[in-house]
C-alpha cells in the first residue's frame, strides 16, 4: 500500500507523518507541492505545519498548488485523504470539508495532550477505532477553532460527519466541541490533533492511539 | 547624497566621520585609520564600526574568555572548538552534535516579540552553518518582578515571538528556564539555544578559499531593519531613549528561514557549498571580512548586487543591516548552476555578489566605485582588546555576611509557598504555546530536568544508531550576585546534574554570559570571576566550552543585573531506550536521595520568597560528588536500575517531592534522613538528585552509591494521592497541583 505525504514549502509534519505511515507497514511516497502528480498513492496525508508561511489565511494559498489540482478531483472521486492540523485548514480552504479554522479562542498557539472521542468509526481512517472511545492525541495550533454556519453544523451533525470531539475541556473554542470532520462520502477527513505524533513509546505523545488512524487506512485498503 | 569613495577619501583626509554616533572610540578611529593609511571611506567605518564593536569583537571579555581554551580538560568530543560559528561533539556512530546558546537580551526588551523571535532565528542560522540539521531549541529566559507592570508587556511578548518563529520553523522546544526578579526589569534575558545533528565528516565551515570562487548570498532581501543592531543595541547602556531605538530591532520572518534550512541541507547533500557563513550582527560587513579573512584572504563585493527590498538604501546602510534570514556561501564555478537550481527549488532568492580572490584585500564597489578596500583580517580578527580594570564590588563583603533568617514552624505552608512562587510555579503558561513534538524525536521535553531527543530518524536515509542526547540550561543569578566564581560553578553544576538524571552522559558545554556593563570595574569583576569559575569547574568535570556569547550592557542607568552566566550542558545517551523519566512513573517504587544535605540557604529561593532576602554565601560547590552522582545516574541508568528521577535545586528536596508527585499525578510518603527537617526539606546543598527503583533494585543501587561514595537515603515509597512526609506534612497532589498551576496564568490569562 502507497500512501502519499505532501510537502508544500513550510510544511512540517512529513517526516513524522512518513514514519507513521512506515511503522504501519505501508510505503510513504513524497509528494512535492509544485508537481502535477499524484505518483499513483492509494491514498494521502496531508501533514501539519505552515504551508506558504500561512500568509493570508492559513491554507489559503496552499489550495492553489499544482498538487492540489490534481490532489482534489480525486479526492471527490473517493480517494482517501487525511488533513492534519494545517491539513485540515488546507482542506477547508480547498472546499473538501466545509466551515473554517479560525484563531483559537485563548489566542495563544496550545500544545498539549489532548483528549478525543471518536464519534464516527465508519470513515475510511477510523474504521479500527470503537465508536465513542476515547484517546489522547496532541494538539498544537493556534488557529484550530472550528467554525460553520448553523445549517452547515446541523447537517455534520444530523449526517454523523463529526468524527472527533475534544473531551475534558475544550482547547480552541471550537463550535460544539469539534476537533475533526469527514465529507458525505467519509474518505475526506480533517482534524486539528495530531496522530503522527502518538504512534510509538519512546517519542511524542504519552499515547499510541494515533496508530489507528494508519491501521484503519491500510485495512480499509485491503479489502477495497 | 556624495557617494564617498576610497579615491575621494585620499582627497579628504581630514573631513570629520561619525564615528563616535557609530559606537566608536577616538583611539579605535585613529588605529583604523593607522591600518588603512587614511581616512576610512563612510563604507569602511560602517564595517569597522560593528566589527570592532563589543558584541562582535568580544573586545572586553577576550581576555578571560581565553581560559576557556588554555584550562580546557583533554577531551576526544571536541571536533570544533571555540571560534567557529558553533562547537561540534562527536556522538558517536559518526554522529556529531552542534549547539550554541546566544543572546537576544537587548532587542527583546525594545521590542519583546521580534527581538525574541530573531534571537531564535540567529542561533538556528549559526547551527545551520556548520553544515547541521538544527534539530532543537530551548530558551533561558530573566524577566522583571512577576508583580511589576512591565512584565505583563515583555514576558508575553517574548513567549509569542519564540513561539512563533520556532514553531513556523518546526523545531521542538524542549526545555529552558523561567526567572523572575526585580533586577531584570529594565533588562530582560532572552538566551536561545539550538542544537543540531550532522555526520562527522561533513562539517562546514566559515571559510573562502580558491580565488575564482564565487560568493553566493542567499535567503531574504535586505531591508532596514536591524541597522547597527550590534553596535548600538547590544554594546551600550540603555538609557530613556530606548523605544527610539526600536528601528534597531531586526523583523523576523520564519517561512523565509525554514525554507533556508532545507534548501541548505540540500546544498551540503548535493555537496556544492566551499564555506558558507550566515548573516547575523553586522550582516554583510561580517559575513565578507570573516569569509574572507579566514580563507584565501582576499573577496571583490559589488554591492550593487545585493538584492534591496528597499530600494533607496546606501552602501553604508547595505554593511550595517541585519536583515534575517540570510547566508552567505563560497561556491566554485562549476557548481554554481547546481546551487542556483536547489535555491530555485525551494523558492530561496540568490545572488552572486562577488568572488574569491588573492589580493589579501577586501574590496567593494558601489555604481562603479570602490567604496572599501581594507584587510579584512584587521576587522575581523585584528579589533581592539582591551584589559579593563575590575575590583570587588565596594559591598561584596556586608552582601557575604551571613544573616539568621527567621524559620518556619508550619513546613506545609512554606513547601505550598514555594511550589506556589514566582519561580517555582508551572511553566505551563509559557512551555505550552511551543511545539516540542515536531520531527517526531522528542523523547523528554520540558517540565522534564533535561531535554532528550532520538538521534536516529533525525536524518532521513543516514545509518540507525540507538543514540540520543540530552540537553540542560541553568544559571542562578542570585547566587552568582554573592559569589560570581561560586554562581558560575553552580550553573555548570546544575546543568550536568540535569543532564546526568536523564541517564546521559555530560559531555561538553556552552554558555551565554549576561552582565553589565564591562567599563563598570565591580561588573568587570563579576564577569571576570565568573569566567575564571566556569573555566576551573570545566576542568574538573572533564566538559569542555564550546562556544556560547557574552552579553554585557545589561544595565539601566547604573543598577546592572545579577551577573547571570547561563550554561548549556550536551549529553549523550547510548541508548535513548534507556533514558530516565521525569518524576514518579509507577506506585510502590522506593523513593532515593542521592547526595547530602547542608544547612545551605544563602541564595536560596525560601529566603528569597520568605523573607525577600538575598546575602550571605550560595551552597558550596562540590564538583567531586557532582561527577560522582553523575556516575551513578548514567551507570544506574545504563543497567536499568531507574523507574525514574528529579534533579534537587531550587526549593530543595521538598519541592523536588512535590515536581516529582506531579509529573504523573503519583503520590509518596516519605520519612527524612536528617535531624533537622526544614533543612532537609529546603536546603539547596549541590550534588543531590531524587530517584526511584523497584523495590527489587534497591540493593543493586546502594551498592552501585557505595562504591562511588555517593550517600544514598531509602526515603520511602510511592503511591497514593498525596505527598506525605513522616507526620509534618500531607497535602493531596490535587492540592499541590492547584498551587503549581495558578500562578502565572493568574497574571498572563
Amino acid at each position: 500500500m502507497r500512501v502519499g505525504v505532501v510537502t508544500f514549502p513550510g510544511t512540517l509534519d512529513d517526516q513524522d507523518a512518513a514514519r507513521a505511515v512506515r511503522l504501519a507497514g505501508a510505503e510513504a511516497v513524497p509528494l512535492w507541492h509544485a508537481d502535477h502528480d499524484l505518483r499513483g498513492v492509494d491514498a494521502v496525508f496531508l501533514p501539519g505545519g505552515f504551508s506558504y508561511g500561512d500568509y493570508l489565511r492559513c491554507g489559503a494559498i496552499s489550495r492553489f498548488a499544482p498538487l492540489m489540482e490534481e490532489l482534489i478531483p480525486a479526492a471527490k472521486a473517493g480517494l482517501p485523504v487525511l488533513g492534519t492540523c494545517n491539513g485540515f485548514q488546507i482542506l477547508c480552504e480547498a472546499h473538501l470539508l466545509p466551515g473554517a479554522l479560525t484563531r483559537n479562542a485563548g489566542l495563544h498557539y496550545l500544545c498539549r495532550d489532548q483528549g478525543i472521542r471518536v464519534e464516527n468509526n465508519a470513515t475510511a481512517w477510523t474504521g479500527q477505532f470503537d465508536q465513542g472511545q476515547e484517546i489522547l492525541l496532541p494538539i498544537k495550533h493556534g488557529e484550530g477553532r472550528y467554525v460553520a454556519d448553523a445549517a452547515t453544523l446541523a447537517e455534520l451533525e444530523r449526517a454523523g460527519r463529526v468524527v472527533f470531539r475534544y473531551t475534558g475541556g475544550n482547547p480552541n473554542g471550537s463550535l460544539n466541541d469539534i476537533a475533526g470532520i469527514c465529507n458525505e462520502a467519509g474518505n475526506v477527513v480533517g482534524l486539528m490533533p495530531h496522530p503522527e505524533h502518538a504512534v510509538e513509546e519512546l517519542t511524542g505523545a504519552p499515547s499510541v492511539d494515533g496508530r489507528g488512524f494508519f491501521t484503519s487506512i491500510l485495512k480499509k485498503l485491503v479489502t477495497a | 547624497m556624495t557617494l564617498d569613495s576610497v579615491k575621494r577619501a585620499l582627497q579628504s583626509p581630514d573631513e570629520r566621520m561619525p564615528f563616535a554616533e557609530l559606537g566608536m572610540k577616538e583611539d579605535e578611529y585613529q588605529r583604523v585609520k593607522e591600518i588603512l593609511g587614511r581616512r576610512p571611506t563612510g563604507s569602511e567605518l560602517a564595517i569597522y564600526s560593528v566589527m570592532w564593536s563589543e558584541h562582535c569583537s568580544y573586545k572586553s571579555s577576550k581576555v578571560h574568555l581565553r581560559q576557556f581554551a588554555t584550562k580546557a580538560p583533554a577531551s576526544e568530543a571536541l571536533l570544533v572548538g571555540m571560534g567557529e560559528n558553533a562547537g561540534v561533539v562527536d556522538i558517536g556512530d559518526g554522529w556529531a552534535a552542534t549547539f550554541k546558546i546566544e543572546s537576544h537580551n537587548h532587542p527583546s526588551y525594545v521590542e519583546p516579540h521580534q527581538g525574541a523571535a530573531t534571537g531564535v532565528g540567529g542561533i538556528v542560522r549559526d547551527i545551520m552553518s556548520m553544515g547541521a540539521r538544527p534539530i532543537a531549541v530551548m530558551d533561558s529566559l530573566r524577566f522583571g518582578g512577576l508583580d511589576q507592570h512591565d512584565t505583563r508587556r515583555v514576558l508575553p511578548g517574548v513567549v509569542e515571538g519564540i513561539s512563533h518563529y520556532g514553531n513556523c520553523l518546526g523545531l521542538p522546544n524542549i526545555g529552558g528556564e523561567v526567572v523572575f526578579d526585580p533586577c531584570y526589569i529594565g533588562n530582560p534575558l532572552v538566551n536561545a539555544l539550538c542544537v543540531g545533528l550532522l555526520r562527522k565528516d561533513q562539517i562546514k565551515l566559515a571559510t573562502a578559499p580558491g580565488p575564482g570562487n564565487k560568493v553566493v548570498l542567499f535567503g531574504a532581501r535586505t531591508g532596514a531593519d536591524g541597522i547597527g543592531g550590534a553596535s548600538v543595541l547590544a554594546s551600550a547602556t540603555f538609557e530613556d531613549e530606548s523605544q527610539a531605538k526600536r528601528p534597531a530591532v531586526q523583523v523576523g520572518d520564519p517561512f523565509m528561514e525554514k525554507l533556508l534550512i532545507e534548501c541548505c541541507l540540500e546544498l551540503y547533500q548535493a555537496d556544492v557549498v566551499v564555506g558558507i557563513q550566515d548573516l547575523g550582527a553586522a550582516g554583510v560587513s561580517c559575513a565578507t571580512t570573516e569569509l574572507a579573512a579566514k580563507g584565501t584572504g582576499g573577496m571583490a563585493v559589488d554591492l550593487n548586487l545585493v538584492p534591496l527590498r528597499d530600494p533607496t538604501l546606501r552602501p553604508e546602510e547595505i554593511l550595517m543591516s541585519e536583515s534575517q534570514e540570510r547566508m552567505m556561501a563560497v561556491v566554485t564555478p562549476e557548481d554554481i548552476a547546481a546551487f542556483m537550481a536547489i535555491c530555485e527549488k525551494w523558492d530561496v532568492p540568490a545572488t552572486v555578489i562577488g568572488e574569491v580572490t588573492d589580493s589579501g584585500r577586501l574590496t567593494m564597489t558601489w555604481d562603479g566605485e570602490v567604496i572599501v578596500d581594507i584587510p579584512p583580517g584587521t576587522a575581523a580578527d585584528e579589533g581592539p582588546v582591551y584589559q579593563r580594570p575590575f575590583h570587588e564590588p565596594a559591598g561584596q563583603a556586608a552582601l557575604n555576611t551571613h544573616v539568621e533568617l527567621a524559620r518556619p514552624d508550619d513546613l506545609r505552608a512554606t513547601l505550598l509557598q514555594l511550589l506556589g512562587s514566582a519561580n517555582l510555579s508551572s511553566r505551563e503558561w509559557v512551555t505550552s504555546q511551543y511545539d516540542r513534538y515536531v520531527r517526531g524525536n522528542t523523547v523528554l521535553a520540558q517540565p522534564a530536568d533535561a531535554g532528550v531527543l532520538r538521534i536516529s530518524e533525525s536524518m532521513p536515509g543516514a545509518d540507525e544508531t540507538t543514540r540520543g542526547i540530552a540537553l540542560a540550561t541553568d544559571g542562578n543569578g542570585r547566587y552568582a550576585k554573592l559569589d560570581p566564581y561560586a554562581g558560575a560553578q553552580l550553573a555548570l553544576a546544575e546543568a550536568y546534574r540535569n543532564v546526568a538524571v536523564t541517564g546521559a552522559t555530560p559531555l561538553a558545554v556552552t554558555n551565554c554570559l549576561n552582565f553589565g556593563s564591562p567599563e563598570d570595574p565591580e561588573v568587570m569583576w563579576q564577569f571576570a570571576e565568573a569566567v575564571r569559575g566556569l573555566a576551573d569547574a570545566c576542568k574538573t568535570l572533564g566538559v569542555p566550552v564550546t562556544g556560547g556569547n557574552v552579553s554585557f550592557y545589561n544595565q539601566t542607568g547604573a543598577a546592572a543585573i545579577h551577573p547571570t552566566p547561563v550554561v548549556g550542558v550536551l549529553g549523550v545517551i547510548e541508548d535513548v531506550a534507556r533514558r530516565v523519566p521525569s518524576g514518579f512513573t509507577a506506585a510502590n517504587l522506593r523513593v532515593v536521595l542521592l547526595g547530602d544535605t547542608a544547612d545551605e540557604f544563602g541564595g536560596s529561593e525560601w529566603a528569597h520568597v520568605a523573607h525577600n532576602h538575598l546575602g550571605g554565601l550560595p551552597p558550596r560547590v562540590r564538583l567531586d560528588a557532582e561527577r560522582a552522582l553523575a556516575t551513578v545516574l548514567t551507570t544506574a541508568a545504563k543497567r536499568g536500575l531507574l523507574a525514574g528521577s528529579h534533579d534537587l535545586s531550587d526549593g530543595g528536596l521538598a519541592v523536588a517531592l512535590a515536581e516529582a508527585c506531579l509529573a504523573r499525578g503519583i503520590g509518596a510518603a516519605v520519612s527524612l534522613p536528617g535531624e533537622d527537617a526544614f533543612v532537609d526539606l529546603f536546603s539547596e546543598s549541590s550534588a543531590r538528585a531524587l530517584v526511584c527503583v523497584e523495590a527489587e533494585k534497591f540493593a543493586a543501587l546502594a551498592e552501585l552509591c557505595a562504591n562511588n561514595e555517593v550517600p544514598c537515603y531509602g526515603l520511602g515509597v510511592t503511591g497514593g494521592t498525596s505527598l506525605t512526609v513522616e507526620d509534618i506534612l500531607e497535602i493531596p497532589i490535587a492540592t499541590l497541583r492547584e498551587t503549581h498551576q495558578a500562578t502565572l496564568p493568574a497574571v498572563f490569562g
